[in-house]
């Protein structure tokens, strides 16, 4: 097993076991630090994909910017460990029922869809191949392509910014 | 390099890990944390797709997920502080208001 493999397994167990913690921690603190940790082992992955910039956006804006306006948040309505469900309602039979057939389905269409991934992977690979790695990660060309093919996309954002902006503060506002 | 289907599979494990919490959870800042753990699942398989395929727009259509998962967190969050002002309550069970 090569040193990539290694470190890759070794950041998606990091991912994973955060996100466990984030689900099953009982208090939204313990969740929110849980979560950065979480996102630490995805910039790994990142690099590893050789996409530094995403990694950089990933811990700046994510871990950076995101998480602390959550525990903001969890700070300022002193949110406290949840209240575990009255019993008998978290399992109920008939929805438990339909809910794993719905489950089965759906593992079984994915496990379906990556043996198809699977098989036209080297396909996938003999396109991708003639790209140099390090033209992939470069800035420059991120910010080529998002300004020329993406232009639309962009300003279309710049206006949810704006939305998102003016509804944040409509709502939060103390007279509703 | 690792294989794409590693990458897929580590992205549905977190997508599920995400769709769990929003099922499971009774707390409001818990259920939108678990939606973030859902974006970044995307986000994976989105980056690991652009590897592939040898172009940078996987990386792109991420930093567009990241600027409307940042926009959700601020208009969700203020949500939330409403909601909180109305009943004292982060548990998503006390506004039925609009149930049918």
């Amino acid at each position: 097993m090569g040193t990539e493999l290694l470190l890759f397994y070794a950041f998606a167990a990091v991912a994973v076991g955060a996100s466990v913690l984030v689900v099953a921690r009982p208090h939204p603190m313990h969740s929110v630090l849980m979560l950065i940790v979480a996102f630490a082992a995805l910039a790994a992955l990142y690099i590893q994909l050789h996409a530094p910039f995403a990694a950089v956006i990933q811990i700046i804006i994510y871990a950076g910017a995101i998480m602390v306006l959550f525990l903001f948040v969890v700070m300022l309505l002193n949110a406290r460990q949840e209240e575990a469900p009255a019993p008998g309602t978290l399992l109920v039979r008939g929805p438990l029922r339909s809910g794993a057939l719905l489950a089965a389905v759906l593992v079984a269409e994915l496990a379906w869809a990556l043996d198809a991934a699977q098989g036209s992977d080297d396909g996938l690979l003999a396109g991708g191949a003639g790209a140099d790695p390090a033209s992939l990660g470069s800035v420059r060309e991120l910010g080529r392509v998002l300004f020329t093919d993406y232009m639309f996309a962009f300003e279309v954002t710049s206006i949810l910014i704006i939305v998102a902006m003016v509804g944040a503060v409509v709502l939060a506002k103390r007279e509703l | 390099m690792v294989p794409l289907d590693h990458y897929l599979a580590l992205s549905g494990v977190l997508f599920a890990i995400g769709v769990a919490g929003v099922f499971l959870r009774r707390n409001l800042i818990a259920i939108l944390l678990s939606i973030e753990v859902m974006l970044n699942a995307a986000n994976l398989a989105f980056i690991a797709f652009g590897r592939t395929l040898g172009t940078v727009d996987g990386q792109i259509i991420m930093f567009f997920v990241v600027t409307v998962a940042a926009a959700e967190a601020a208009v969700g969050l203020a949500i939330v502080i409403a909601l909180f002002r109305h009943r004292e309550s982060l548990n998503p069970d006390l506004f039925t208001s609009l149930k049918w």
